[in-house]
């Protein structure tokens, strides 16, 4: 039996289609889906490999209440009362949900409507808040609206490609491949890449401006200085569309006087300032492509609208080709957006600062306890957990104890907290460990239900497989704790498209202009069938009367919603960094994502091809900063903030500037020990947005140097909890462990067997080097000719290449010459054959004395014996060797 | 005229020493060679193969008397052939049979003979020593006939004596006055493991005992081996396998200076400028010779030394140590239990039979044992031969050449 069915990419914001098979015998076979006009039918590798991922270890697949296995009902009657008790007593703030840009729009839609339509508090935020905030805000302080203008096709009519604190190349690879292909069939499309890091994406750049950190606003203030000073304004557009231009302008000007001031402050030469500048006023059509380098700043919010000024100031908005875009982190960010998941936002694009949206969502949901005002945002919300006064939270589908800034006060957050309820489809993260009721979620694959990607296209997620064991779909699970709080009726829902359907109409309620027009609306999809909803194909939003098979583009006719209608310049006066580097922590760190991870691993972790490329947590340093600090390649090191600290492997690259770092955001305590850098980053956020400032935390570095190194391969999954330094590294056969301890154990061999010994294997065959004065030992063990482990330390941080020991792994018997090679850690060179001994005095073999006497015309044993040695000392095997010559002769005879 | 040089012993020594001599200076002397033994020249260390009936005494003849002949080299060997006295006044051999060889240079290469020790019941028949064709001889006839042999000694000659006997159908035990098998080559752990191959192929072991006495029956045959600890064991044929000594009763009665051997210097010279020597019944430096390959160094030496080139000098190298009994492989040279200051490199497999062991000393190699690969001896051996500073390769070092990319 094998069916096709179309999907989208549960990983970044770009939305890819895909079209997997799924086979009962040989399991799931992703492909790209050709027709989707996200991806075209390409695919990034964490895409590609999604299959690898859905494997059932380590799926949570029963309720848990304190860590024990219970029955569904047990559970959500348990979370039910305990929510109940806590609200009657403390009042609805005092309970949290904390949700996920990994959750559906329909799971998000019932989780924001039970908070802040039933339970009646504001306190649902959501992981968006460390990816999305500062753009929301920007958005809606330039347009009234939280609105993407353009569409991924505009990146072909682009002139003039500009990527701001983006590594496409590596975060949004499908669209940095799009943007590639434009360029290949345009060579005049020009690609300015804005980054203090020298990433992948500076690849297709014609143009890398190197800024300092955190000056976007003093650059975006420059240009917009620029543009007016070289008369390449759209005035026409200012007047009739915009308000606010002149004080944007002044602001602009206060902030950097010249553009040899700017040039200073952004630390770039003013030749490279005035290309960017001059191509920004000279092409028609230009994109600003942005993404977390601008949104997670204590002044997101403000370069969001540098950015958006300089567009509006030319007009180089809601046309094909231009406009500026937010590159979204999660695959439905922009879903969670739509339906009110942030503390500020209440549903369907409307907030809390109006009282005619609360009074018109409570109508539409029939609520008499709606929230009035916003709650905690992420931040502050484990702030307010941790000072006692949230004292129930329900976690759902994010790991904030690695993901969330200054995350060691998070665990004690969670520590402290009366109730904390997790809902996942893994087990054991850093985050469930606190858990005292646990929900087993089902997971992409399973789950049916729909998202949004960065150019407001909704797309269907559907289930290819049966849910892992008893895991049910979110929305489910909230609207069982729901109807049990005493909500039956508002959470009556029968299937995932009752909830779309009612999204959809509140989208629309009241959405005219008599009340007021908001951009988000899907009211043509309200009275979709289950059928229809079954077949929805990829649409953007809106979907209304007026545009019923959705629109590609806004603000194509400008008038913005706003209360006037027109588009806001917004004056910025630039803000340094909230912490500055000192002299106690001198360096600036930087935190951002790599290529084959998603977001804390739990998934792209399980694919074993994803883990090649960067195993193990690391840390970007420049050349000279290292050499100043005394730091080697490939060494440790500890990097260390005012909040917290951690280990991570030196990679020394010119791509960082001096005075910065880059440590990627991905490892949790499940996969290493001291690898959170979520533990350093200031729990600084911006005042608008609430967005913490994860780019730039002031941090130091040395190195750190424990007494031994080494690394584990082995076919069993083991435990390294009590050494210093561990890093867990899934492989194609075998899992890696990256070790170093700051303690020597009293006798290798001995640690060796306890640590590496497997019950399952009862014959273990040991196999062992040690050089003791070097601090050299190694081991490997077999199991009936099968590799079962290698384990390999030394004084040195420098340890063979784990590439060959891994693919032996790959074998289901280890020859004898891997067996005697392996603790070498290589293949010997050349790895020449080796015929038959013949002198075993000297060792030498039969074929190395037949080439020689065809090479050399040997005519005697006495003169094989002068070239090879072979037969000079106990002459045993001269038979032999005549022999050899008497038949190689013969056959040089033939062959002449 | 052809000056005359007369070699007393026809053993690998002397005659490699004479093949080496034929190459430089084949018209230099008119030779004359004494041989106690009634064959031409055959390869000693290979009878163990003969033993094992790995090979033919044929197979192991070096030079036969036609070679001899076509070399122009007087042969005179037989039990009768034995020198028995040196006139060094009269440059003059005598053997047995009162054959007479006058000499311008003598060569003495009469090798060594088996250490008997004095215990009770040497004498006995069936007691033997493992030295030459006579012994294998005596011993493939006692395989016939016989079902049980003690083999006293569990060095090289021992246990290569002992499994060609196990081959040839005996119930062969070893008797050891060690601890440790092969104790003077390798170490306690190779020794193990050498010791469980072998006990996996039917030999017996009793180590670490002290022979008390050899018990004859009437026809004063040997019937049993006692020890100081009270145990006997019973045995038909006893095999002596507890080391040689340089044969050197000729040469101390031509009144020749012997200590241990018969002292040479560095050119192979004794204290009579016309007398040379070579092989085990020498003493060079302090230092007697019981391996072949230093034999083989000397040979070269001495022969450069006859014909009058005068240029060579005889360097004891260390030697590098193998047990010949098939499937089992073993190597060790230098000082393989080191000291204080010797730092230890190992490698064990035990399962599949591999043990590896290096000492260095000063970033040189200082010995090595190896039991089961031991592909990589001969190389072992040339770096310390070189005392060639290895820490630039000292991580693959243990892994053999093929691992090593350079010496840098």
């Amino acid at each position: 039996m094998h069916k096709l069915i179309k999907t989208t990419c549960p990983y970044c914001g770009v939305g890819c289609g895909i079209e997997a098979e799924v086979n009962q015998q040989s399991g799931l076979l992703i492909q790209g889906d050709k027709q989707h006009p996200a991806n075209f039918g390409r695919l990034c590798s964490k895409g590609a490999a999604l299959a690898d991922t859905v494997e059932l270890t380590g799926r949570l697949m029963q309720p848990k209440i304190l860590g024990k296995d219970c029955e569904w009902d047990e559970a959500l009657d348990k979370v039910a009362e305990t929510l109940s008790g806590i609200i009657e007593e403390f009042g609805p703030e005092a309970v949290a949900f904390y949700g996920s840009g990994q959750l559906l729009t329909e799971d998000y839609y019932v989780a924001n409507k039970l908070m802040k339509g039933f339970i009646g508090g504001g306190n649902m935020d959501t992981n968006s808040r460390l990816c999305m905030s500062s753009t929301v805000a920007g958005h809606k302080r330039a347009f009234g609206s939280d609105t993407v203008p353009g569409c991924y096709e505009d990146f072909e009519h682009a002139e003039l490609i500009v990527l701001i604190g983006s590594n496409a190349a590596w975060c949004h690879p499908v669209i940095f491949q799009r943007i590639r292909a434009a360029k290949t069939a345009n060579p005049a499309l020009k690609i300015v890449v804005i980054d203090p890091r020298k990433t992948n994406s500076c690849d297709i750049a014609d143009l890398h401006l190197a800024i300092a950190p955190g000056t976007d606003a003093h650059l975006f203030n420059g240009l917009l200085q620029y543009l007016q000073q070289q008369d390449a304004i759209a005035k026409d557009y200012i007047a009739s569309f915009t308000e606010g231009f002149s004080d944007a302008l002044a602001a602009a000007s206060q902030s950097s006087a010249t553009i040899s001031q700017l040039a200073e402050q952004c630390r770039l030469t003013e030749q490279d300032l005035a290309l960017f500048f001059a191509w920004f006023a000279e092409s028609e059509k230009v994109m600003s492509l942005f993404s977390q380098g601008i949104n997670q700043s204590s002044s997101g919010t403000d370069k969001v609208n540098a950015i958006i000024n300089c567009h509006l100031a030319t007009g180089k908005i809601g046309q094909p080709g231009m406009g500026p875009f937010s590159l979204t982190g999660q695959p439905n960010a922009m879903g969670g957006r739509e339906v009110g998941g942030l503390a500020n936002q209440l549903a369907a694009h409307m907030d809390f600062s109006n009282s005619a949206d609360i009074e018109r969502v409570a109508r539409f949901w029939g609520s008499t306890r709606i929230a009035q005002k916003p709650g905690y945002a992420a931040v502050e919300l484990f702030d307010a957990v941790y000072d006692g006064k949230v004292k129930a939270i329900w976690i759902m589908g994010t790991n904030p104890v690695v993901s969330l800034p200054n995350a060691d006060i998070v665990k004690q957050a969670l520590e402290r907290c009366d109730f904390v309820v997790v809902s996942d489809c893994i087990a054991q993260t850093d985050t469930s460990a606190f858990a005292h009721v646990l929900l087993p979620a089902q997971g992409w694959s399973e789950k049916d239900g729909t998202v949004t990607n960065s150019e407001r296209r909704i797309s269907r997620q559907r289930a290819l497989l049966n849910a892992a064991g008893m895991a049910k779909p979110d929305w489910w699970i909230i609207s069982q704790i729901a109807q049990r709080m005493g909500f039956a009726k508002a959470f009556a829902y029968q299937s995932v498209a009752d909830i779309f359907r009612e999204h959809a109409a509140l989208s629309g309620f009241e959405n005219d202009l008599e009340h007021g027009v908001r951009d988000f609306d899907i009211s043509g999809l309200a009275n979709i069938s289950q059928t229809d909803y079954d077949k929805l194909q990829p649409i953007q939003w809106p979907v209304n009367q007026d545009y019923p098979d959705g629109r590609k583009r806004l603000f194509d006719k400008p008038t913005f919603f706003t209360a006037s209608g027109k588009a806001q310049f917004i004056a910025i006066t630039p803000r340094t960094p909230v912490n500055l580097p000192d002299q106690a922590y001198p360096l600036t760190l930087n935190t951002g994502r790599i290529r084959d991870q998603w977001h804390t691993m739990t998934r792209t972790a399980l694919a074993a091809k994803l883990n090649q490329h960067k195993p193990e947590p690391f840390v970007e340093i420049h050349p000279e900063d290292a050499s100043r600090l005394g730091l080697l390649p490939e060494s440790l090191a500890r990097i260390q903030s005012r909040w917290g600290s951690m280990l991570a492997r030196v990679h020394i690259t010119e791509s960082q500037q001096i005075g910065s770092l880059f440590i990627p955001m991905h490892w949790t305590s499940q996969l290493a020990a001291h690898g959170r850098v979520g533990a350093l980053v200031n729990p600084v956020v911006d005042p608008i947005s609430k967005q913490p400032e994860a780019k730039q935390t002031p941090v130091s570095i040395s190195a750190y140097s424990p007494l031994w190194y080494g690394f584990v391969l082995t076919r069993a999954e083991l435990a390294f909890d009590d050494i210093d330094y561990w890093v867990k590294v899934k492989g194609e056969n075998c899992y890696r462990y990256e070790l170093a301890g700051e303690t020597l154990p009293e006798h290798w061999p001995i640690w060796a067997k306890e640590k590496l010994d497997d019950a399952s294997c009862p014959k273990l065959e040991w196999q062992e080097y040690e050089d003791a004065t070097q601090g050299i030992y190694r081991a490997a063990s077999f199991q009936e000719q099968q590799l079962q482990s290698i384990l390999l330390v030394s004084r040195q941080y420098v340890l063979p290449e784990r590439g060959w020991l891994s693919r032996l792994f790959a074998k289901p018997t280890i020859d004898k010459f891997e067996r005697i090679s392996l603790l070498s850690g290589e293949p010997p060179i050349g790895s020449a054959e080796v015929g038959a001994i013949v002198c075993a005095c000297f060792n030498v073999d039969d074929k190395s004395i037949k080439t020689a006497i065809k090479e050399k015309c040997l005519k005697t044993y006495q003169e094989v014996g002068a070239c090879l040695k072979a037969g000079t000392n106990c002459g045993s095997c001269i038979p032999e060797i005549k022999a050899l010559l008497s038949i190689t002769s013969v056959s040089e005879r033939s062959v002449i | 005229m052809k000056q005359r040089l007369v070699v007393i012993g026809n053993g690998m020594a002397g005659m490699r020493t004479i093949e080496e001599l034929l190459l430089s200076a084949p018209d230099k002397y008119e030779i004359t060679v004494f041989g106690a033994e009634p064959y031409g020249n055959y390869n000693r260390i290979m009878l163990s193969a003969v033993l094992c009936g790995e090979k033919t005494i044929e197979d192991i003849v070096i030079n036969d008397r036609k070679w001899y002949r076509e070399h122009g080299i007087t042969l005179h060997a037989g039990p009768d052939k034995a020198v028995v006295r040196i006139e060094r006044g009269q440059c003059k051999v005598y053997a047995q049979d009162g054959t007479t060889a006058e000499y311008d240079r003598l060569l003495i290469a009469t090798g060594s003979r088996p250490v008997v020790p004095d215990i009770q019941g040497n004498d006995l028949d069936g007691v033997i020593s493992f030295r030459d064709i006579v012994d294998v001889n005596t011993m493939l006839a006692y395989s016939q006939s016989h079902r049980k042999a003690v083999v006293l000694g569990g060095g090289l000659l021992g246990l290569e004596a002992a499994n060609g006997l196990l081959l040839r159908g005996m119930e062969v035990r070893v008797i050891h006055n060690n601890e440790v098998l092969l104790n003077r080559q390798i170490d306690k752990q190779a020794g193990e493991m050498l010791q469980a191959e072998l006990v996996k192929r039917g030999l017996k072991f009793k180590m670490a005992a002290k022979t008390e006495a050899l018990l004859g029956d009437q026809a004063q045959h040997i019937r049993a081996v006692s020890f100081d600890d009270g145990s006997e064991v019973d045995c038909d044929l006893f095999v002596f396998a507890v080391g040689v000594q340089p044969n050197i009763s000729l040469a101390k009665q031509a009144g020749l200076y012997c200590e241990r051997g018969i002292v040479v210097n560095d050119t192979l010279q004794s204290y009579d400028p016309c007398i040379y020597a070579v092989g085990e019944c020498i003493q060079h430096r302090g230092q007697t010779f019981g391996l072949v390959a230093p034999l083989f160094e000397q040979a070269k030496v001495c022969a450069n030394h006859l014909s009058a080139h005068g240029v060579a000098e005889y360097k004891t190298l260390p030697t590098a140590t193998k047990l010949k009994v098939t499937g089992i492989n073993l190597f060790s040279i230098g000082d393989f239990l080191g000291d204080q200051q010797s730092e230890v490199i190992r490698f064990t497999d035990p399962a599949m039979g591999n043990y590896k062991k290096l000492l260095l000393k000063d970033n040189k190699l200082q010995g090595a044992v190896l039991y089961g690969d031991t592909q990589d001896g001969h190389w072992y051996q040339e770096l310390l031969e070189n005392k060639q500073n290895i820490s630039g390769i000292r991580n693959s070092l243990i892994f053999g050449r093929a691992f090593t990319r350079s010496l840098g």
